[in-house]
């Protein structure tokens, strides 16, 4: 487990609370998961995996270069791109003007080139353009590139917000909770999709799923979180098999009948 | 249809103010013709060429049979650029600014100081006024020095949000006011609440009158904001100001680095205020620090949240229906209800002259300019042109 991302010995504190606790993960290639229960520290782990919090403790690696001490734009720059549990879309712009602000990190043009609109600005933003059309047609909403983000149904909202992730380029990509409040069979869509983008754009996703059954038939890999530490990790049948985790997720007893 | 009324609305509306030069109201059918020429569904360039024609030709037409309107429309158009100014910060990127004036006074001292008499007192010597040509190099040396303090303002500040943000930068613009009026001791930089006189104006071509000349040289600096803003919101620079007003967090992490787009949108909105009290400066030939008061401040946000926040044409629009509501429409009112009372009018039976000095017409100014606000505010919450999303074909 060495590699593409490597977090070692994570821990975080809010005040008396330890939200995550000496987690270590990696992830390498394919799909995987980290799931638990609600308050396990699912999300935390994202957020100090993306800049958004600093560890109290621990180190983080992308390609070999340390992430802690950077802020969430620059470990975008670096290539990991994430999506948010209760979608954060820019609400008042259009579906290609949002995608164009997830290509800020890859652009090239400085302040004196938009001033200027000289023709290497001009190819620069025509280039964008074609691309953002390219990034909404792979998640399906091409035809809905100048719609308000906020008018778009919700199953809509929650693919712009993978398609404004994956214009950043990322060989990284996290999705934290992305089928949440979708019906089983749109979750299963939306899985197909991502496996064809790990195929297709050489992508490593990592998931926060509280959908069983999806996570299961999807990932490659998966860790447990519960109480802010990792209980168990490996591919997904021998975790579900897991006594701590069945635990974790449906208590003590009955041990024997416990399946998702 | 729209073709031929947007024609003959200019041309009459031209001809009236032509005929009848002391009336504001049709002054302001001159006004709005300009406005329903921007609204009507007509060729573009017939729009242009008749939105040209009406601000280069007429207007100093106009300005010749009555001065003050010009005087009103240097005037609107130093105000649109501070409001286009703002708009970048409070429009785009969401940063509620309290205390933009300061950005104009800076511009303002920065000329006054140099380009009067009063730069000797400060520096000793007898090399002030610097030549009246100097206000040219000067426009882009106000430029720089406002963006410098925008930055300076920006930096330790921007790690705040919202409301803090708006208390600090109120702050920001009382402590330059008060500096402005203080520093006259022990080194007199400001001359205080004195003020400083004379500063010199620009030299104009000899061709034309100075007070069109001058309307020129503000139009064409106007147009130059315009531009600027046009392109700066039109790139991944103005998109990424719109997704930090969106959603600061999400912005960042889409790759959006924080501090160094708020500090562009603080140094570019700074810029055009810095540029505009230079302008203004050289305009009033004096300033002091009456000039840049809070509620300057306010009377600029109040042009971009009427206009419409993060619209250029609301900018323009919300500081010419300030500035003409101020300098014209509610003077007026306040001399008629005055020649009113004065003549002894009386309104179902009650005699004007009678009327308590705390009900003068002069005092109901700034009333009825807040409860427009207010009404506005109810019905038209997105102000008169709000921003409208670019629609774009994809990729050709």
């Amino acid at each position: 487990m060495s590699g593409l991302f490597e977090a070692r010995g994570i821990t975080k504190h809010f005040g008396g609370l330890t939200a995550v606790h000496d987690v270590t993960f990696g992830v390498d290639r394919g799909i995987a998961s980290i799931i638990g229960p609600n308050g396990a520290g699912k999300t935390t782990l994202f957020n100090v995996f993306t800049g958004l919090y600093q560890p109290d403790a621990g180190a983080i690696t992308f390609r070999g270069q340390p992430l802690v001490g950077l802020r969430p734009d620059q470990i975008t720059a670096l290539g990991i791109c994430r999506t948010f549990q209760n979608i954060r879309l820019f609400a008042n712009m259009t579906a290609a003007e949002n995608v164009l602000v997830g290509m800020h990190a890859r652009i090239r043009v400085g302040m004196w080139d938009v001033l200027g609109r000289g023709p290497r600005f001009r190819e620069a933003e025509h280039a964008l353009w074609r691309r953002a059309a390219e990034t909404l047609d792979r998640v399906g909403l091409r035809a809905k590139a100048n719609e308000v983000a906020r008018n778009l149904p919700y199953g809509e909202q929650r693919r712009l917000e993978l398609a404004r992730a994956l214009a950043s380029e990322p060989a990284l990509l996290l999705l934290d909770e992305p089928t949440a409040g979708m019906t089983q069979g749109e979750a299963v869509t939306l899985m197909a999709l991502l496996r064809r983008l790990v195929a297709e754009l050489d992508l490593v996703i990592l998931l926060i799923e509280h959908n069983m059954r999806v996570v299961m038939e999807v990932s490659d890999h998966v860790a447990v979180l519960d109480h802010g530490e990792k209980i168990a990790e490996g591919p997904p049948r021998e975790v579900q098999s897991n006594p701590r985790v069945v635990e974790a997720y449906l208590g003590r007893r009955p041990v024997a009948r416990a399946r998702e | 249809m729209h073709t031929l009324a947007s024609v003959a609305l200019i041309a009459v509306s031209g001809l009236g103010v032509a005929v009848f030069p002391r009336s504001i109201l049709v002054f302001m059918l001159f006004q709005s013709t300009l406005v329903f020429v921007y609204l009507a569904r007509i060729n573009d360039v017939l729009r242009w060429g008749l939105l040209a024609v009406a601000l280069v030709v007429m207007m100093p037409t106009i300005g010749t049979y009555n001065g003050y309107y010009l005087e009103v429309a240097t005037q609107v158009g130093i105000f649109a650029a501070l409001a286009l100014g703002l708009n970048i910060v409070v429009g785009l990127a969401g940063l509620l600014d309290l205390g933009y004036v300061a950005f104009f006074a800076v511009g303002a001292y920065s000329w006054a100081i140099f380009g009067s008499p009063h730069g000797n007192v400060l520096f000793g010597t007898s090399a002030f006024p610097l030549p009246a040509a100097w206000f040219y190099p000067f426009l882009a040396f106000g430029l720089a020095l406002a963006a410098a303090t925008g930055v300076l303002l920006g930096l330790p500040v921007l790690r705040l949000r919202g409301d803090y943000l708006a208390i600090v930068t109120l702050g920001f613009g009382e402590v330059i006011r008060v500096l402005a009026n203080n520093l006259d001791k022990p080194i007199n930089v400001t001359n205080g609440p004195k003020g400083i006189t004379p500063i010199s104006r620009p030299p104009l071509p000899p061709e034309m009158s100075y007070s069109v000349g001058f309307y020129f040289l503000v139009l064409l600096i106007v147009l130059v904001v315009v531009l600027v803003n046009r392109r700066l919101e039109d790139s991944h620079i103005g998109r990424a100001w719109e997704a930090i007003r969106e959603d600061q967090l999400a912005a960042q992490a889409m790759g959006v680095p924080l501090v160094r787009a708020k500090l562009l949108a603080f140094a570019c909105g700074a810029s055009f205020a810095g540029v505009m009290g230079v302008v203004f400066a050289a305009k009033q030939i004096f300033i002091n620090p009456e000039s840049f008061t809070f509620l300057e401040s306010i009377g600029v946000l109040a042009m971009v949240i009427l206009g419409g926040m993060g619209s250029i044409p609301g900018a323009i629009i919300g500081a010419t229906v300030v500035t003409v509501l101020n300098l014209q429409v509610l003077k007026g009112l306040s001399l008629w209800l005055n020649e009113l009372k004065n003549a002894g009018v009386s309104v179902l039976g009650y005699n004007l002259a009678n009327l308590p000095t705390q009900l003068e017409p002069a005092k109901y100014e700034r009333m009825i300019f807040g409860i427009i606000l207010v009404l506005m505010m109810i019905f038209r919450p997105q102000g008169i042109f709000p921003a409208r999303r670019r629609q774009r074909e994809l990729g050709e």
